[in-house]
């Protein structure tokens, strides 16, 4: 998971500023990196470069009608762009974090189990960037390759895998998140649900997709509309008629599970994923054609 | 299921109940019990209703709109009503009080099934009697002198509970509530579902923090709606009516 961050220290003698790690290395589609300097209480100028708020890999009006370009301007324009400036303020106060990659900051900062202040925003600013990873213009269908046949190996079929997930996601019981993951120990695929804003690193598994199931992801798409209710006003039925969902159900996350797994879904990133996921872990020897 | 008169016209002006206010926890359980007996068979099958809030569903606007109580009276709270009734309907936690049903199922914090859905249940009922039309200012009497005397002041006490509010990370509450052991007033926040009566503290105040709660009316605006809430929303009348019977 790309990220910028980087740590500079002054020599007291030269005031220049001694980069630990090199500027060109942040990926390009990163928007907002900052470098503030400081004074430190030496009169000595400290660089610190902090966290900024990846774009998705996709205008935000790329998967209408599934996903509004509203939602997502409210979802990664405030919510995800929120948590990214609250971290940095976090991490202004802490020096001990500084040099961290993501994924360590957020194993160190869930200490075991009892997390530090900056767990929370620290893990929702890595799985948003998933999330946006993890959907595409053109999504659904079903996985390609390895990965398909991984799944029917640990799940029977992907029918079998599909059900196993919606189900996982409806009941999950407040904020969370629902992720198909590699677990590395049993080196089999599994679906995990979390917690607010716990995430499979946690636990050193290896996620492959991540869907938001925090009421913000999906409240302002999916509100129910009760067929009964005669106040429906212009707008919303007009809203209603333009949308191209082929059920109206009565419930709104499974009305937004099934379209994420329908027609949101990349699986192209998911395989991506899983390939450099066997870079870590032996799913098994490969099958060398007897001539 | 006895239809309650405002299942199906979700516009339609709720009479306003006698004595909401003067009620202590304890009358939420006669309110929301309703007892029918099924035809031909002889049972009796307590089933919970979904009660309306004590006044028109926009009576709060523009702080609240009757957009949000649309959904999350008629579509959040009635849902966990209706689920809690399928899953208690047949087993032994049949026929209980909500707030029994509530401690039984939590269970020492390894929750059963039917917590979730009891315990949301309540919290919104208990919500939606926190507030009234015109509410905010500040409270008086005897209310006002706790708080003063376990907060140091009402501004304080404004401080912390919008702090717990605006930290309660994920879905939750934030609560004034009564120690009734210590004998004094404390702000509480809770994750989920989870309220004071499973701590043995007696609830006075509350405010929903699940952002189905704010969503419509203040997108992630959290804050402003914790702000909202207590300038314009909150019904003194009702905590102090509460507190009262708490400590009677």
């Amino acid at each position: 998971m790309s990220w910028c961050c980087c740590n500079s220290v002054c020599t007291s003698s030269s005031r220049q500023l001694l980069a630990t790690s090199d500027l060109s290395s942040i990926p390009s589609r990163v928007s907002n990196v900052g470098l503030k300097q400081k004074r430190s209480l030496c009169g000595v100028p400290k660089v610190f470069a902090y966290y900024g708020l990846k774009t998705p890999p996709y205008k935000l009006d790329a998967l209408e009608p599934y996903m509004s370009q509203k939602m997502l301007e409210v979802h990664w324009g405030e919510h995800h762009c929120g948590y990214v400036e609250a971290l940095n303020k976090q991490l202004e106060k802490n020096d001990m974090l500084y040099g961290c990659t993501m994924d360590e900051l957020i194993k160190v900062t869930y200490n075991n189990g009892n997390p530090l202040p900056e767990f929370g925003v620290a893990a929702q600013v890595w799985n948003h960037d998933f999330f946006w990873e993890s959907m595409k213009p053109g999504g659904g269908d079903m996985p390609k390759l390895g990965l398909l046949q991984l799944i029917e190996k640990d799940f029977g079929s992907f029918t079998n895998f599909k059900e196993k997930f919606i189900e996982a996601a409806l009941t999950l019981f407040g904020s969370g998140w629902i992720w198909l993951v590699l677990n590395r120990e049993e080196k089999r695929l599994a679906i995990i649900k979390t917690s607010n804003a716990v995430n499979p690193l946690v636990w050193n598994d290896i996620p492959l997709i991540g869907l938001d199931l925090w009421e913000h992801a999906y409240y302002l798409d999916y509100k129910v509309t009760h067929s009964s209710s005669f106040l429906l006003s212009a707008k919303r039925f007009f809203l209603m008629c333009l949308s191209l969902f082929p059920l109206f159900s009565q419930n709104d996350k499974a009305n937004y599970v099934n379209v994420f797994m329908n027609h949101l879904v990349s699986w192209d990133v998911a395989l991506g994923r899983m390939a450099r996921a066997q870079a870590f872990v032996n799913l098994g020897e490969p099958k060398i054609p007897v001539a | 299921m006895a239809a309650t008169a405002s299942a199906n016209s979700l516009t339609s002006t709720f009479l306003p109940r006698q004595g909401v206010y003067g009620s202590s926890h304890q009358s939420i359980q006669l309110r929301t019990q309703k007892f029918a007996r099924k035809a031909g068979s002889g049972t009796i099958t307590a089933k919970f209703e979904l009660q309306p809030p004590p006044y028109p569903m926009d009576a709060l606007e523009p702080h609240m709109s009757s957009r949000t109580f649309e959904f999350h009276w008629g579509k959040h709270h009635r849902a966990y009503v209706d689920n809690l009734n399928k899953q208690i309907n047949g087993t032994e936690l049949d026929g209980k009080t909500l707030e029994d049903l509530i401690l039984v199922t939590y269970n020492k914090g390894a929750p059963l099934p039917a917590f979730n859905n009891a315990a949301q249940a309540w919290n919104h009922q208990f919500f939606w009697e926190s507030m009234k039309p015109n509410g905010g200012g500040e409270p008086s009497g005897e209310l006002l002198e706790l708080i003063n005397r376990d907060f140091g002041s009402y501004d304080t006490f404004v401080k912390e509970f919008k702090a717990a509010a605006a930290t309660q990370f994920g879905s939750g509450w934030a609560w004034l509530a009564y120690k009734p052991e210590e004998k004094k007033l404390a702000v509480v926040k809770t994750p989920n579902a989870e309220n004071p009566l499973v701590l043995g503290y007696t609830p006075l105040l509350t405010i929903d923090v699940w952002e189905h709660a704010y969503y419509l009316d203040f997108q992630n605006r959290r804050p402003d709606y914790i702000s909202i809430f207590m300038e314009k929303l909150v019904s003194w009348e009702a905590v102090s009516s509460r507190l009262k019977a708490a400590t009677a």
